[in-house]
């Protein structure tokens, strides 16, 4: 007699990857976000390949093909899509070396601030007492000045160059990765689980990174993806107010700076384009972060 | 004799989610007189609540009343435009809502909160008006309503701010009051004090009293008729007298046998097995049908609403006519 | 409510402590005290002279008490480059950076808030969605390329904005303000908008979220069901409970707005301390980078400090705790 109420067939077994993997491609304008990201990375990385031009070399480049506006063509019959800067570079070669910079400071500190902060968020939620104290009380301090200002800070201390950059982005980013882990560490460590691995008798160090990390990883994922692109954009930012990278490394931060005054009188693919790289880059990281948030999030799946 | 205050006619409210319609009140009707009190029961989720709220009028989006009449002193608000109903709500027909904890903003004084429906409804002055909030707050037993009335929701507990509830609902006097469970979140001490004060006050005023509420032994000693739900429909209703004393309606038996109570002590408590059925998409017939030990073929029809005995009607094919033990 | 305000002081004056205690080890262990703090130009026999002057022969951690007592006399030492007292210098830029960082949040309260209210109330219309949308954008586009399209858009293609610079002053309280006349607003408008944008995005998504988290409890239907107007049960009842926690985020977010000006600053040439950092920076005038540092983390502590009175003076539940 419940025939009427029929119940709904129980989906098919999926991996816990495919039901990801279904619930990620919800999202069109997150799976356009992805697709986004994994082509700029593919432009960074084989980036001597596929740029018409090696921009820094300077045998390559003609003083005279200086500021040519877009779909010029210079002497040697090389078409400028994106126009040329001051020295005669082509701008659309200069983004793609430029992307291939930013990406790797902006992923390259994302990735050392996200290990050691979760390493030491995961102590402070394991240790408990003094040491957790004292690693709340630093990220409390850390996150209560905003970015930009302790970035300031350090760089004004240590002066230029890829690696203070590097240095100056993962002292600013540690601490959110450390507040992450440890509010995540601090729910898994009442499951039963770890109270199993603990009467074991395993070693702490063990039950840390092999049991307790693997179970914390979906919001670290969450949070190292938007990270990657607050740092892509504080270190385009620095390198614009001219504290970041040296102009022998150019990011796309440079790129624009080195544009800023030709703006003015009305040049403006020197800034425009690479400042359009920048935007597409960080907008798909952030659709891609922002969709994975509601994904991996527990509390979000009903 | 033209006492009756309100009159539910045919009323449906439904909500369109994107699962399908839930129709949370499906065709239900009754009516309620001055003075009276109509007790209105039904587990959670049977449409109680949603009935309420229909009736002043408060059923939001996606929910919609889908059909019927609602005619508050003759006239059928459902059809009325929304300023017209705003001024009914607060002035003749009132709610009182279940958790006093939560009915109250949080961040304005308890004067301002009574201020604005007295002036929301009457022309009077700012002064007129926080007189009258303070006679009402002494009338639902606060003492010292002068300064009480300049405190914070937090600094009452919360009998003391359902009283206040019940003080902003009686401002003006209304002619109808909906209760929602208003004791449920209340110590049983507090409850017996607030259910003797509000049947009081709506003696003395001539006002209607719908008390909705999923507890047999409340209506009991307060309601003088009784309507009892069950997904989204009145299975049954009566004088206290007739549904409590005769019940026809196997589920009524059901709610009645799993009361607890001092006559029937050392006998195990009845419950009725199974849950309520989802609303989503109920298939046609007695909903009950599944938890009913009566049921047969015949209950897949829809049970009309018939009367066996004159004033108490009853939706079942095979009603159970042997008294309770 | 005294207790509780002496604890916050004092925690304050520990966190102002303890920055001073980072600056100082950047001074001196990070950095060379001697570059930082003399001029590089400066002789052989200058060197030994201010060496001696400012104590560096000293042990730290006599360096470090001379420095804070240097820092509670308002000696921060002189710039190199304006050989100017650094704090004096720092003073003299801060009203054109505090105009324009309050000019900021008055705009995002103005548009934020409203647009908020609007995407709460209607969040599936298609203003609602679409400024959902653009607060993504607000929050994750750079600040400086924001102030170049700014710039590219108003003041060279369209020719509406001034791009650069502070425009006519006026004087009141001795100093000179850009708001007080009209050539000076128009020259603020395109910083303000470009420090605010970040501001903006935050100010409506907070307004939404509490507007949809508000809009179902049960004290706006309670509200309702007394018969108030819906302009009142959102502009009274709802607003008051969603300014509390807009009103703390947008006092915190006044640090944040001056510590950005920094961005905004150099972009539109707007001559504040932010600028005038960013410019010592690059010319190494490490006297006055000491005392923008000190001073950014005075601001912040102080208006830390102030949001946590203000959050007590509007919640009536904290408001009432503390009194006991």
């Amino acid at each position: 007699m419940s025939a009427a109420l029929d119940i709904p067939a129980p989906p098919k077994e999926e991996t816990p990857f495919q039901r990801f993997a279904r619930e990620f491609a919800d999202s069109k304008l997150a799976v356009l976000g992805l697709v986004i990201v994994l082509l700029v990375a593919v432009l960074a990385i084989a980036a001597p390949w596929i740029a018409p031009q090696n921009p820094y070399d300077l045998a390559q480049l003609d003083i005279m093909d200086g500021r040519l506006p877009p779909g010029s063509v210079s002497a040697d019959g090389l078409t400028f899509w994106l126009g040329t800067d001051d020295q005669g570079r082509d701008m659309l070669s200069g983004i793609i070396y430029g992307l291939r910079i930013s990406l790797s400071v902006g992923v390259g500190s994302a990735v050392i601030a996200g290990v050691i902060g979760s390493a030491l968020g995961l102590i402070a939620a394991y240790a408990g007492g003094k040491i957790e104290t004292a690693i709340m009380r630093l990220v409390d301090l850390q996150l209560s000045f905003p970015s930009i200002l302790v970035a300031l800070m350090i760089l004004a201390f240590l002066g230029k160059g890829v690696a203070n950059v590097m240095l100056a982005l993962v002292i600013v980013e540690w601490a959110r990765y450390a507040r992450t882990a440890r509010s995540a560490a601090l729910v898994e460590r009442r499951r039963e689980y770890i109270e199993a691995a603990e009467c074991l008798a395993l070693p702490r160090w063990r039950v840390l990174f092999r049991h307790l990390l693997p179970n914390c990883m979906p919001p670290l994922i969450v949070i190292g993806t938007i990270q990657i692109a607050r740092a892509i954009t504080l270190e385009a930012t620095l390198s614009f107010l001219g504290l970041g990278v040296p102009i022998t490394e150019p990011s796309l931060g440079l790129l624009i700076a080195n544009g800023y005054q030709y703006m003015l009188s009305g040049k403006y693919w020197i800034s425009f384009y690479p400042g359009i790289a920048l935007l597409v880059t960080i907008v798909a990281i952030n659709l891609v972060g922002d969709h994975l948030r509601d994904v991996l999030n527990p509390r979000l799946q009903r | 004799m033209n006492d009756v205050t309100l009159e539910v006619r045919n009323l449906s409210t439904h909500f369109e989610t994107r699962a399908g319609t839930v129709r949370a009140v499906d065709d239900i009707s009754f009516s309620v007189s001055r003075g009276r009190v109509l007790g209105l029961v039904g587990e959670s989720g049977s449409g109680k609540s949603v009935t309420g709220f229909s009736i002043i009028g408060l059923v939001d989006p996606p929910g919609r009343i889908a059909g019927g009449q609602i005619l508050f002193q003759g006239r059928d608000i459902t059809q009325l435009p929304e300023r017209e109903l705003r001024s009914l709500r607060g002035n003749r027909i009132a709610m009182i809502f279940q958790d006093p904890m939560m009915t109250l903003n949080p961040v304005l004084r308890i004067d301002t909160q009574m201020i604005e429906t007295v002036l929301a409804h009457a022309k009077v002055s700012h002064e007129e008006a926080r007189t009258r909030a303070r006679d009402a707050l002494g009338m639902v037993g606060i003492p010292s309503p002068d300064e009480r009335l300049k405190a914070y929701p937090h600094q009452f507990s919360g009998g003391m701010r359902q009283r206040v509830a019940i003080a902003i609902a009686l401002l003006h006097r209304p002619d109808l009051i909906v209760a929602d469970e208003p004791t449920t979140a209340l110590d049983v001490t507090i409850q017996a004090q607030i259910l003797a004060e509000v049947q009081k006050l709506a003696r003395d005023n001539g006002t209607a009293l719908i008390w909705i509420t999923h507890d047999l032994s409340v209506v009991a000693g307060l309601a003088d008729e009784i309507a009892v739900m069950y997904a989204g429909r009145i299975v049954e209703s009566g004088t206290v007298a007739d549904v409590l004393d005769r019940p026809l309606h196997p589920y009524t038996h059901g709610l009645i046998g799993s009361v607890p109570s001092r006559n029937r002590r050392g006998t195990k408590l009845r419950q009725i097995p199974g849950m309520t059925p989802s609303l989503l998409n109920l298939p046609g017939g007695c909903a009950f049908r599944t938890r009913c030990a009566r049921a047969d073929a015949a209950c897949e029809q829809d049970p009309p609403t018939t009367e066996p005995v004159a004033g108490h009607a009853l939706r079942c094919f095979h009603p159970q006519l042997e008294v309770v033990a | 409510m005294t207790t509780w305000l002496l604890r916050r002081l004092i925690q304050a004056v520990f966190v102002v402590l303890v920055m001073t205690v980072i600056v100082f080890i950047g001074l001196h262990v990070i950095g060379d005290p001697i570059d930082i703090l003399i001029s590089p130009e400066a002789d052989q026999a200058e060197r030994a002279r201010a060496v001696a002057a400012l104590g560096l022969d000293q042990p730290l951690w006599k360096q470090y008490g001379l420095f804070l007592w240097g820092g509670l006399h308002g000696d921060l030492g002189r710039s190199f480059v304006f050989n100017e007292p650094a704090l004096q210098l720092i003073g003299g830029r801060m009203p054109a950076t505090m105009e324009l960082a309050v000019t900021a949040v008055l705009l995002s309260v103005v548009i934020g808030i409203p647009l908020g209210l609007y995407a709460g109330l209607n969040p599936d219309s298609l203003l609602g969605r679409t400024t959902m949308a653009g607060s993504i954008l607000g929050f994750s586009l750079p600040t400086f390329w924001v102030g170049l399209m700014l710039i590219m858009v108003f003041a060279v293609q369209l020719g509406w904005l001034p791009s650069t610079g502070r425009g006519e002053t006026a004087e009141l309280f001795g100093v000179q303000w850009s708001f007080l006349t009209r050539d000076g607003l128009a020259h603020m408008a395109l910083p303000a908008l470009n420090l605010s944008l970040g501001n903006i995005a935050l100010v409506l998504r907070l307004t939404r979220a509490g507007v949809r988290e508000n809009i179902h409890m049960d004290y706006v239907r309670f509200a309702r069901a007394k018969g108030l107007s819906p302009a009142r049960v959102v502009l009274v009842h709802v607003m008051k409970n969603i300014l509390i926690p807009v009103v703390t985020i947008i006092g915190l977010e006044f640090g944040s707005t001056i510590a950005f000006s920094v961005v905004t600053e150099s972009v539109f040439a707007w001559p504040g301390m932010g600028k005038l950092i960013i410019d010592s920076i690059n010319v190494l005038d490490r006297p006055v980078i000491v005392a923008y540092l000190m001073i950014i983390v005075f601001l912040f502590i102080t208006i830390n400090l102030l949001v946590d009175l203000l959050y007590t003076v509007l919640d009536p539940r904290v408001r009432l705790e503390n009194r006991q």
